[in-house]
């Protein structure tokens, strides 16, 4: 609650500061500023022409199909890195080098290989987000406990339930952790593609911005970017982790909202209420 | 099966020193045998190379006559820590060897409760590991071995960590079930009484000698007396030999 008063009082501000530097004082033209109002009408007149669902659409969507490619790849990787020795050693490091690269750089590749198309900016998704996912899952599968393993050992597993029973379930916490950070890079990826190719998203509406020097269209924009990244990771992968967590002791307990005590009180009040009425009749 | 340790050498990598160095133990079928000896001597590398967890640097270990290679199901292992894992219930947990051995599920029902009961757990079924207490947890750890019904338990002090009442239980209960079924035990202990209160035989391994200093059988009936007068002499001089066993 307490964040919503916080951003409900930074958009105040933002306009407060707007209409002091532009209208007021003049430092500021009214092009080279945005302000809360104007974002605001940009993102209604977005809507009224219809196209705020397909940007958003599109450049989900996309995100979407290149970071579930990413995932297969990573984690076939992952397993691959922490099942040889040969390639623990020798590949390890070079998926470690590539994935220092910003994703931007792919961009050019990418385009000299499949042109100003989808595909081209899928392929700097995956590019930007396969890699991290691989180093990361190795990572987790390395900090399984040995004494997990030990155990199944001996009580006779074998190869597959070893994976499937302990180091799956074992590694489960961090998985989620890396997906999240491997969501975060696939979602970067994409408006470094999208900035640069000419389909329709959220990275080309940008790019429309800065061509109609419209401040408040780019101001838009970057918000959206910025709302769907926080959205996807609050509302899924942090659920996600913190579930896991919990049911772990690795983190304390959900003290239950209020709204959820009163409302089982005042249940539990009218079970009461109808039980004393029928027992007070039979 | 019988248990057989030949010649066994033990030198961790990255280590010059030997831990465990020329020992030779022969543990029969269905015999009851105990291992005592000061912190750090070695008790638990024996252990694992038993599990076949460690590889041995020289000699072998044989079941049967069979070299061991690595670990399997016909040894059950408790371990010093628990082990249990955090993401199953208590149930899930004890039914965990079971599931790996494809037992049939109405069998892993009966077993687990049984053994839960044993254990003093009913009630607990649904609990996750880290909302119990680490006495009983050591008793989850406890019913998920029996239920495996291996011919071989190897045992690393696993009522250490347990208050003494319900040691004292839980050592009269493994008592009834070994003298029920003739399983081959091999119990890691740093409690001597607990040594000459289970043991056939008692081995004292000891860090200045690398291995065995002595192996002392105790010839009382069961089940033993802690009181009797020939128990506490046993435990006295247990006690001795691994006081004198500890580098000076
Ligand atoms: N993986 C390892 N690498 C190197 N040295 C080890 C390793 N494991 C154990 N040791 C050494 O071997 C010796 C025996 O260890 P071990 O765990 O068998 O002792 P223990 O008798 O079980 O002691 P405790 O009663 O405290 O459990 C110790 O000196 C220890 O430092
Ligand atoms: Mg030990």
């Amino acid at each position: 609650m307490s964040i919503l008063f916080f951003l409900v009082a930074l958009l105040f501000l933002w306009q407060g500061t707007y209409i002091v530097l532009v209208d007021w004082l003049g430092i500021y033209k009214c092009y080279a500023f945005p302000s809360p109002l104007g974002v605001g009408q940009k993102l209604v007149e977005l809507w009224h022409r219809g196209t705020l669902g397909q940007i958003i659409g599109n450049s989900l969507l996309r995100g979407l199909q290149g970071y579930l490619v990413a995932i297969v790849i990573g984690v076939l990787l992952g397993v691959l890195l922490y099942r040889s020795k040969y390639l623990q050693k020798n590949l390890r490091p070079l998926i470690l080098g590539v994935q220092t690269l910003p994703s931007v750089c792919w961009v050019p590749f990418s385009i000299l290989w499949f042109g100003l198309s989808e595909h081209a900016i899928l392929f700097v998704v995956i590019m930007g987000s396969s890699f991290g996912i691989a180093i990361g899952v190795d990572q987790a599968m390395q900090h399984v406990a040995p004494i997990h393993k030990k155990v199944a050992y001996t009580m006779g597993a074998n190869q597959w339930q070893l994976y499937t029973k302990v180091i799956f379930h074992a590694a489960l916490p961090e998985f989620v952790m890396v997906l999240k950070q491997g969501w975060s890079f696939a979602w970067r990826s994409l408006m470094a593609g999208e900035v640069m190719t000419t389909s329709i998203g959220l990275g080309q509406t940008l790019v429309t911005g800065r061509d109609l020097a419209d401040i408040n269209q780019v101001a838009l924009v970057m918000l959206l970017i910025i709302g769907i990244g926080v959205c996807i990771d609050q509302c899924f992968f942090t659920v996600v982790e913190n579930h896991l967590l919990r049911t772990r002791g690795l983190l304390p307990e959900k003290k239950r909202g209020r709204v959820v005590v009163y409302t089982k009180r005042v249940l539990r009040w009218g079970y009461g209420l109808v039980g004393g009425f029928a027992k007070s009749f039979s | 099966m019988a248990l057989e340790f030949r010649n066994v050498g033990k030198k961790f990598e990255n280590s010059n020193r030997y831990t465990l160095k020329d020992m030779n133990i022969t543990i029969e079928d269905g015999e009851f045998v105990c291992i005592v000896g000061e912190s750090g001597c070695g008790k638990s590398t024996l252990l694992n190379l038993a599990a076949g967890l460690e590889r041995p640097s020289e000699g072998g270990i044989y079941l049967d006559g069979k070299a061991i290679t690595g670990p399997g199901a016909d040894r059950t292992v408790m371990f010093q820590e628990h082990g249990l894992y955090p993401w199953l219930t208590v149930e899930e947990n004890v039914k965990f060897g079971m599931q790996l051995q494809k037992v049939d599920k109405k069998e892993q029902e009966e077993r687990a409760a049984k053994y839960l009961k044993m254990v003093h757990l009913q009630g607990y079924e649904k609990y996750r590991i880290h909302q119990l207490s680490g006495g009983m947890r050591q008793r989850v750890a406890l019913a998920r071995a029996l239920t495996m019904d291996s011919k071989i338990l190897l045992m690393d002090e696993p009522f250490s960590a347990l208050d003494k009442q319900t040691s004292n239980r839980l050592r009269e209960e493994l008592e009834t079930i070994w003298l029920k079924t003739k399983k081959t035990v091999l119990f890691i202990t740093h409690s001597v009484e607990e040594a000459v209160y289970l043991g056939d035989r008692v081995i004292v391994l000891s860090s200045t000698y690398k291995g065995v200093r002595d192996i002392v059988p105790i010839e009382l009936p069961r089940p033993r007396e802690v009181y009797d007068e020939a128990f506490v002499e046993y435990r006295h001089r247990l006690l001795r030999e691994v006081k004198s066993g500890m580098p000076a």
